[in-house]
């Protein structure tokens, strides 16, 4: 995948120091920060860039075609601005595509932190107890070998409940052991968030961190990070592995300046590895040609097959929708499976959507909340779910992956809506049948007329099944 | 052309009249405008209010408690959801060239008001150079006019939060360095209860200022 982002962002990282004089600054290891992020006096600065534990760098490239940001990579020229700059009395151009993360202006360089810390390297730092599976461990294996020699990358290729978090551990343990630095990467907020608590009873000893857009805990000085992509904005040759989950998620896989920023992150000579459930065409076509080496599960940890998708035609749905209604024949599945011990997810094309149909199922008296992107209390809710405290969720593709629930049944509503691509189609039916006390569950997509993603989710599932049972 | 505001590509339209002169170039595409939400009939004629019928209650109160300080106040847009997220990217991530977006409606709104002087709000020195402008400035800019500087701020702004809540109520963050004898236009960003610009009017009018209104975008 790298290789196949050099070509939009061709390889110009020769700006980040190579000398990496030794230091005992965690919070600055292997990070890029505007001046008013580091966490120092002046005089500290300063005396760190004297020693060169801290380097300035200036924040843009100039280039024939005009400036390019050496945070975020972009060099799009409607994304950068000038604005009258009241510090340095100049028109000063600035960084508009990675302005959320604090301006970048010209003016103002960007501090890079030499990522040569003694991280500790304790004999067993996992405590996890299970076993893997045969398919699990062979994955393990590779990964580990991978971590030993570093260098290289690998796309590991699982179905949704294939386990794939444990099957890191080995990986993980091994990195920890030779004091190497960890960063595991998501899209997905939720994704992050679901992770932490896994991986801190996993390696107890190693001080686990989370960052995110409104994490508590911003310092970034663990020895693994759990982050969104995003967070590599901060980040320059920092990681001696880089594992970056769900590779195929909204916003990694439309926006270069993700992959820009988590190549950087990684040193040049890092162990990197890519994890997906529903690889994209670009992704699958270099695993053809042989560019990417693979390692494929195509079998749940519990040995039973993927939920298959109902396809179920609903004539009047959009005309109910338009009410903020649901027609009687979902209704009436509603009511019955809510007879049933499992808990049921409903997926929504939109926010709006979620919200009106959760308002009618309350006042059809259903036991329902929803969540969707825009939602504050979106972690509390989810939890909340999860410890059965309430029915049903209606949710939006904020949910489609990453999140996992013991029984469910999911109902996918309008699945013809462009939002339903293959992909999340694959992940939201991968949401059912996740323990081993309820392998199965019912995965129902309504619609008003078969599109092909939906026929192209069933058959990749389909194929999965038949891949695994061989297995 | 992009939408400043969401980068979209912006489509000329092309019209009977568009084909004989050249296309005026927009700023905001079609999706981001419908959004924003302009005040065509305010609901308060003294602060432009819009669910309001006649003086509104905190015009109502201030005639009370601070008559004749402020003749009134003009806003050009309601400051709702999309209005919220505006002034975050705007003015707190320091997105200055957004503002691009409202420039033809700042300005028409000023039509009547050119001949004022247009006084913009202080920032301590410490908050003008993490944001890197004025907010207040830059507005007046935007409107082709030439910001006059005729305040001070006493403290820093995150001093004054500290204080207790009354007492920040109280005291008035400004002091005046020179008087107007023109009459005088305060531009601001939002108008919320309408404390800083009347903090300001009180020291014109006391100065002896001849009329003192408020312009602000968001309302
Ligand atoms: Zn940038
Ligand atoms: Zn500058
Ligand atoms: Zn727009």
């Amino acid at each position: 995948m790298i290789s196949s982002i050099r070509s939009y962002f061709p390889q110009r990282l020769s700006w980040i120091p190579t000398s990496r004089p030794p230091h005992e600054y965690f919070e600055l290891a292997g990070k890029l920060l505007l001046k008013h992020e580091i966490p120092l006096s002046e005089e500290q600065i300063s005396h760190l860039v004297s020693t060169s534990v801290l380097t300035k760098v200036d924040s843009f490239e100039r280039h024939y075609f005009g400036p390019r940001c050496r945070r975020c990579g972009n060099q799009q020229a409607h994304f950068f601005a000038t604005m009258p700059h009241a510090s340095c009395g100049r028109d000063c151009t600035y960084c508009r595509y990675c302005i959320q993360m604090g301006r970048v202006l010209a003016c103002e360089p960007i501090y890079i932190g030499s990522s040569n810390v003694k991280w500790p390297a304790p004999a067993h730092p996992c405590a996890w107890e299970g076993t893997l599976t045969p398919a699990q461990e062979m994955a393990a294996d590779e990964l580990v070998t991978l971590v030993q020699s570093g260098g290289g990358e690998r796309l590991v290729w699982a179905v949704c409940g294939a386990g794939k978090t444990e099957m890191l551990f080995p990986a993980i343990t091994k990195a920890l052991q030779q004091g190497k630095r960890i960063c595991l990467a998501t899209p997905r907020t939720d994704v992050v968030r679901e992770l932490l608590p896994r991986m801190k009873t996993a390696f107890p000893q190693v001080g686990v961190q989370a960052l995110y857009g409104d994490s508590p805990d911003k310092r970034g000085n663990a020895p693994f990070l759990l982050a969104t992509t995003h967070q590599l904005y901060r980040f320059a040759h920092a990681f001696d592995v880089m594992i970056i989950d769900e590779v195929d998620a909204f916003p990694f896989h439309n926006d270069p300046s993700l992959h820009f920023v988590s190549q950087r992150a990684a040193k040049p000579e890092a162990a990197v590895i890519y994890l997906t459930a529903t690889p994209r065409k670009k992704q699958k076509r270099k695993i053809r040609y042989k560019k990417l080496p693979v390692t494929f599960i195509p079998r749940r940890f519990h040995g039973h097959p993927l939920p298959v998708p109902q396809l179920k035609l609903t004539p009047t749905l959009h005309r109910s929708l338009k009410k903020g209604e649901l027609p009687t024949r979902i209704l009436k599945s509603i009511a019955e499976q809510n007879l049933t011990h499992r808990q049921l997810l409903l997926f929504l094309p939109s926010i709006k959507k979620a919200e009106e149909i959760a308002r009618f199922l309350l006042e059809e008296g259903y036991d329902v909340k929803a969540v969707h992107a825009e939602d504050t209390d979106r972690a509390e809710k989810i939890a909340a779910f999860r410890k059965k405290e309430y029915r049903m969720l209606v949710t939006t593709t904020i949910l489609e992956r990453g999140v996992t629930f013991p029984s469910v049944d999911v109902f996918v509503i309008d699945a013809g809506h462009a939002v339903f691509d293959e992909a999340a189609l694959v992940q939201i039916a991968g949401r059912a049948g996740r323990s081993h006390e309820d392998p199965s569950g019912n995965v129902i997509f309504y619609h008003i007329g078969k599109t092909d993603e939906m026929l192209d989710a069933v058959d990749a599932i389909l194929y999965m099944n038949r891949l695994g049972e061989k297995g | 052309m992009r939408c400043v505001i969401c980068f979209e590509e912006i489509l000329p339209e092309v019209t009977w009249s568009t084909f004989y002169k050249p296309v005026e170039e927009k700023k905001m595409c079609s999706t981001c405008a419908s959004k924003n939400e302009k005040i065509t009939v305010p609901g308060c004629t003294a602060c432009f209010r819009m669910d309001s019928k006649g003086l509104c209650r905190d015009c109502l109160q201030w005639q009370k408690t601070s008559p004749g300080v402020l003749d009134g106040n003009k806003s050009v847009y309601a400051y709702n959801a999309f209005a919220k997220d505006f002034v975050a990217r705007w003015k707190y991530r320091g997105d200055y060239v957004l503002l691009e977006a409202l420039q033809e409606e700042i300005q028409k709104g000023l039509t009547g008001d050119r001949e004022k002087q247009a006084v913009y709000v202080p920032l301590s020195e410490e908050r003008e150079k993490e944001r890197g402008f004025n907010q207040s400035k830059a507005i007046i800019q935007a409107a082709g006019l030439q910001p006059v500087s005729l305040f001070q701020r006493k403290h820093s702004e995150k001093q004054s939060k500290r204080k207790k809540r009354d007492r920040m109520e109280a005291e008035n963050p400004f002091t005046l360095i020179e008087t107007s004898p023109d009459p005088v236009l305060i531009v601001d960003d939002i108008y919320t209860t309408g404390r800083t610009v009347r903090h300001m009017a009180s020291l014109l009018k006391a100065g002896g200022c001849p009329s003192v209104s408020s312009f602000t975008i968001f309302r």
